[in-house]
Order: structure tokens, then C-alpha cells, then sequence
């Protein structure tokens, strides 16, 4: 059916957005690449030439980076934890016949569409201060000493903070996929006496396995580059300097451009081993 | 088939749904109800739930002290701008890729796809750079302009799922009946594609609306949207919980009310079709 024509004027449609997305990916990414061989201090006025991988070694070799990458890991983990298990489970609620299921269901995703700002900053004074914050009022109706979360345990406080705006994605499509679920399946299984824990393990998980996996992958991506929730709270203090907000700091705050740009090309490496897991996942999906 | 649930079961597990359900919500009730207390109220141990004096003055002051308006126009200038230009460059892309697929289509559509995964860190001393020497920094036709980018690849595959659904033999019927390529896109596809068209705006609105990471560092004063509006709320002076209250559910209300209706669209937009 397609003719020549509408191929050549398929071409030209296209174009513009591969054109941008292009242009978008390489000229910056190639600009850091070139910065991450210079010494390159624009406050002091050093733009010297060549300092080879020195940048990269020196940004490796450094505690902070090591720090950054385990305080990254134990961020993202914790998160995916809190949200794929917590959202397992709340799908497995909405999906069954409640009251007012419509406005449940509202309610829960709600926080998703809180922007990162207001959340960090609703959490950080209004919940989780040790003298004002609803935490610490509970805490001590119970007689216990209120937690100073954003000072003694300020990755958990990030953790809780985060895992709370991310809940909501993760059982609205966990609960997508239950509901897609052949019930005739289940029935069968139910008459045939699978108790629930059974139907759960050999029925509902393995359907969900692909929901889930899309969920850790897609969130992997956003969590890595997690910046709001740490700029308003802590600052990057405290033992919450992620690999994202460390290259951050040594570009922007510091301005060592050079040795911010070879953690920028690290974090750029270390993305796209998780993106390369998610394109596979949708690139079969596509087949289909 | 339903199936038949004993009502004792069914009222356990609503009541179980629902009490969970208003913890999650919690946080964006207390904001909102905080909102409309005095900053005395809004400190008062115990915590007072709703016997308190109800008062706008909060919102007024916000307004005053910060010009709220100011940022709410940025807001919706940068979100709505981004989403109309990507929308003018992802829609015929995403026609082309639905209905004249080539064999590069589907390595075309992943390729958008992996950009939207390149950490925005790493670009981000080049962007500030080019745009200090184009002097677009701080300004909103450079946030709208790199927003667009940034969400282009979700634009072009949430209209792409939708556009393929659309029956190609309405097209060729279209043709046969002598349509030119305008007057199909304009006629028949159009029409077939708003409801698909209308998520994606929605979807796209709320993303650009929330986006916190170039807003917040590629602004100061001129440019910034309410997620910077906020930002400047996290150093306290005195006290101010009411009013952080008033500007966060000021900032919040219009997207929470637009999420709320495009919450099927977001499964299938934040998914790039993957669970559907």
C-alpha cells in the first residue's frame, strides 16, 4: 500500500523530530566528553589541554565517588523495594471488589502527580521536623523520643520521601496488569482448591513478571537521576550525595568542569546499562 | 462473569482499601487543610484537624510576598508551550512510523527512546553553557525548548500506540476516494486520532509541569516555573508552615486535578506501551 510517494513524504515528516532528538543527544554529550579531557576550572581561568583520562582516575579513585555509588545504590534499592512490594500488594487490594473502588483508586495515585518540590519539602517540614512535624507529634503520643529524620537517618527520610510519590506508579500498573488476568484462569484454580497464597505464586505473579519487571526498569531510570528531592532537603549532605547530585556539585557548585564531566560520562555509561535491559523488554514488546 | 463475594468479606477488605487509601493521601490532605489555618494553628500541639479557624489569608499573602501569578504563568507557559511544539513535531512522526512503516521504523522508535534515558546531569554544564552564549538563559523559550526535547520520545510513542489502532483501510478507502495527503490527514485521521491526541497532551502537560530538574537549574528569577517557586520555600524564616501549605496546594491543585483524569492514559504513556 505504500507508495513511493508517501514513503518519501514519510521520510520528511520524520525528520524534524530525528533531526532534534539528534542534535539533542550528541552536541551536548560530545561537548562533556571534550570538557572531561581538560582541566577545565572556568572561576580560576584554567581551560588547559590535555589531561587525557587524569579526570576520570582522579574522579574514580576519589572516596566520594565510592560513597556516591553505594548511597546511589542503597537509594534506588530501597526505593524499588518499598514500591514494587508495597505496590504488589495494593494492586492485589484495589483489584478486589471494594466500596467506592473509583475513589481508592484516586486517592492512591495521587502523590504521582505532586511535583518533586512540594513533596520533598510537605515531608521534610511538616511531617519529619523533630519539633513541629506530624512524625514527631505521634512519636510522642506514644511517649517516644521524635526522630530527627532529615539529620540522623536522612537517607531513610529520602527513601520514605520518594517511595511515597513512586507507590502510586507502581501498583497503577501492576494493578493494569492483574486486571488483564483471565479470571476464568483463577476460577479454574480456586474449584480446583488453590488456596490464595498458591493462585498468587503460580498464577498472578508469574502474569505480573513482565509488569514488574517494566516497574523496576522505568523507575530505575528516574531514580538514578533523583535531584529535587535531595536539592530542598538536605543539600547533598549527610550521606545523601548520589552519583547524580555529586557531578552536579563539582560542575555547578564547585565548577570543575573537567572532573565534573568525566562523572557526568560515568553516569551516562552506568544509565545506559539499565536502558539497554528496558529497550530489549519494549523492543520484543514491539514484535508482538 | 462476576463473582459472588460474601459482604463480610467485601466490607473487611473496603475498610482495610479505604484506610490505607486515605494514609497515602494523607500528606496532600494535611497540606490543604494546613493551608487554611494561622501560622499559630498550623504549630499548635496537639495537631488541630479541622476545629480551627478557617482563613484565605495565606493564599493572599503568598500572592504578595512571593507573586505567585508570576511563576503559575511561567508554569503554564513552559508546560503548555513544550507540549504544543512537541506536538507539532511528534505528530507527523508518529503518522509516518503508524502507517508507512519502514524497516528502520522500529529501530527509529527505540533510538527516541534511549535518549530519553540519557541522564540529564551529564549534559547539563554543556546546555548552561550554549545557552549563556546564546543569552537564553533564564528564559522561557529555552525551557520550553529543551521540555519538548525531553519529552519528545514519550510524545512520539504514546501518539504512535494510539495511531496504530487506527485501521489503515480507512485510510485506503480515503484514497481511493482521490483524498491528497493533506486533506487525509486533515479529514480522517484527525478525527479518529483526538481522543489518543488529548492523552498525550494531558500526560504530556502534567510531566513538564512537574519537571524539576533543568527547571531548577537552569533558572533564577525570570524563567522560573512553581517547582522553583517552592524550592525558594526550604529555607524557613519564622514560622511558616500555613503559608509553604498555601503555595504547595496552589502549585499541586491544577496538575492533581488534570492526573486524576488521565490516570488510564498514564499506565500506557509511562510504559511506552509495554503494559497496556
Amino acid at each position: 500500500m505504500a507508495t513511493q510517494h508517501s514513503r518519501s513524504a514519510a521520510r520528511v515528516m520524520m525528520a524534524p523530530a530525528v533531526f532534534l532528538l539528534l542534535v539533542w543527544m550528541l552536541v551536548p554529550l560530545c561537548l562533556t566528553l571534550y570538557f572531561s579531557l581538560l582541566d577545565y576550572r572556568p572561576l580560576r581561568g584554567t581551560f588547559d589541554c590535555c589531561e587525557g583520562l587524569g579526570n576520570y582516575v582522579r574522579f574514580v579513585s576519589s572516596s566520594a565517588f565510592q560513597d556516591s555509588v553505594v548511597t546511589t545504590l542503597m537509594m534506588v534499592g530501597g526505593i524499588l523495594v518499598i514500591t514494587v512490594i508495597g505496590g504488589i500488594l495494593l494492586a492485589l487490594l484495589l483489584d478486589q471488589p471494594i466500596f467506592g473502588q473509583g475513589v481508592v483508586r484516586i486517592l492512591v495515585i495521587a502523590p504521582f502527580f505532586v511535583m518533586p518540590t512540594v513533596a520533598a519539602l510537605v515531608w521534610k517540614n511538616m511531617f519529619m521536623n523533630p519539633v513541629n512535624g506530624l512524625l514527631a507529634h505521634l512519636w510522642r503520643f506514644f511517649g517516644a523520643e521524635p526522630v530527627e529524620w532529615l539529620t540522623n537517618v536522612p537517607l531513610l527520610s529520602i527513601i520514605i520521601i520518594v517511595s511515597w510519590m513512586w507507590l502510586p506508579f507502581a501498583t497503577l500498573i501492576l494493578l493494569t496488569a492483574i486486571q488483564s488476568l483471565d479470571s476464568e484462569q483463577l476460577e479454574a484454580a480456586e474449584m480446583d482448591g488453590a488456596g490464595f497464597f498458591s493462585r498468587f505464586g503460580y498464577i498472578i505473579l508469574p502474569h505480573m513478571a513482565r509488569a514488574i519487571t517494566v516497574v523496576i526498569l522505568i523507575q530505575t531510570i528516574f531514580l538514578l537521576s533523583i535531584f529535587a528531592e535531595i536539592f530542598v532537603t538536605t543539600g547533598g549532605g549527610f550521606g545523601t550525595r548520589t552519583l547524580t547530585y555529586l557531578v552536579y556539585q563539582r560542575v555547578i557548585e564547585s565548577q570543575n568542569v573537567g572532573l565534573g564531566s568525566a562523572g557526568g560520562i560515568i553516569a551516562v555509561i552506568l544509565a545506559n546499562i539499565v536502558a539497554f535491559f528496558l529497550m530489549r523488554i519494549v523492543g520484543k514488546n514491539l514484535d508482538a | 462473569m462476576a463473582r459472588a463475594v460474601p459482604t463480610q468479606r467485601r466490607i473487611t477488605l473496603s475498610v482495610v482499601a479505604w484506610v490505607i487509601a486515605l494514609l497515602i493521601f494523607f500528606p496532600i490532605l494535611w497540606t490543604i487543610l494546613t493551608s487554611f489555618k494561622t501560622e499559630a494553628e498550623a504549630v499548635a500541639d496537639p495537631p488541630l484537624f479541622l476545629n480551627f479557624a478557617w482563613t484565605l489569608e495565606n493564599y493572599a499573602v503568598v500572592q504578595e510576598r512571593s507573586d505567585y501569578l508570576r511563576y503559575l504563568w511561567n508554569s503554564i507557559a513552559i508546560a503548555g508551550g513544550s507540549t504544543l511544539l512537541g506536538l507539532i513535531i511528534a505528530v507527523p512522526a508518529a503518522w509516518s512510523m503508524a502507517f508507512v512503516p519502514g524497516k528502520r521504523t522500529k529501530d527509529i522508535l527505540l533510538w527516541m527512546l534511549s535518549t530519553k534515558m540519557l541522564p540529564a546531569v551529564g549534559v547539563l554544564y554543556p546546555i548552561r553553557l550554549i545557552l549563556i552564549n546564546l543569552g537564553l538563559l533564564d528564559t522561557k523559550f529555552a525551557l520550553i525548548f529543551i521540555l519538548t526535547l525531553i519529552n519528545l520520545p514519550i510524545i512520539v510513542w504514546m501518539l504512535y500506540t494510539y495511531f496504530r489502532e487506527i485501521p489503515g483501510e480507512i485510510l485506503e478507502a480515503a484514497r481511493m476516494d482521490g483524498a491528497t495527503l493533506w486533506s487525509e490527514i486533515a479529514h480522517v485521521l484527525t478525527p479518529m486520532a483526538v481522543p489518543g491526541i488529548a492523552s498525550t497532551v494531558l500526560l504530556n502537560i502534567i510531566l513538564a509541569w512537574n519537571e524539576a530538574f533543568w527547571t531548577l537549574t537552569l533558572t533564577t528569577v525570570d524563567a522560573a516555573p512553581l517547582t522553583a517557586f517552592i524550592a525558594s520555600y526550604s529555607s524557613p524564616e519564622g514560622l511558616f508552615y500555613a503559608k509553604l501549605s498555601a503555595a504547595s496546594t496552589m502549585a499541586i491543585a491544577p496538575i492533581l486535578i488534570m492526573g486524576w483524569f488521565s490516570q488510564k492514559q498514564l499506565v500506557r504513556g509511562l510504559t511506552f506501551g509495554a503494559v497496556k
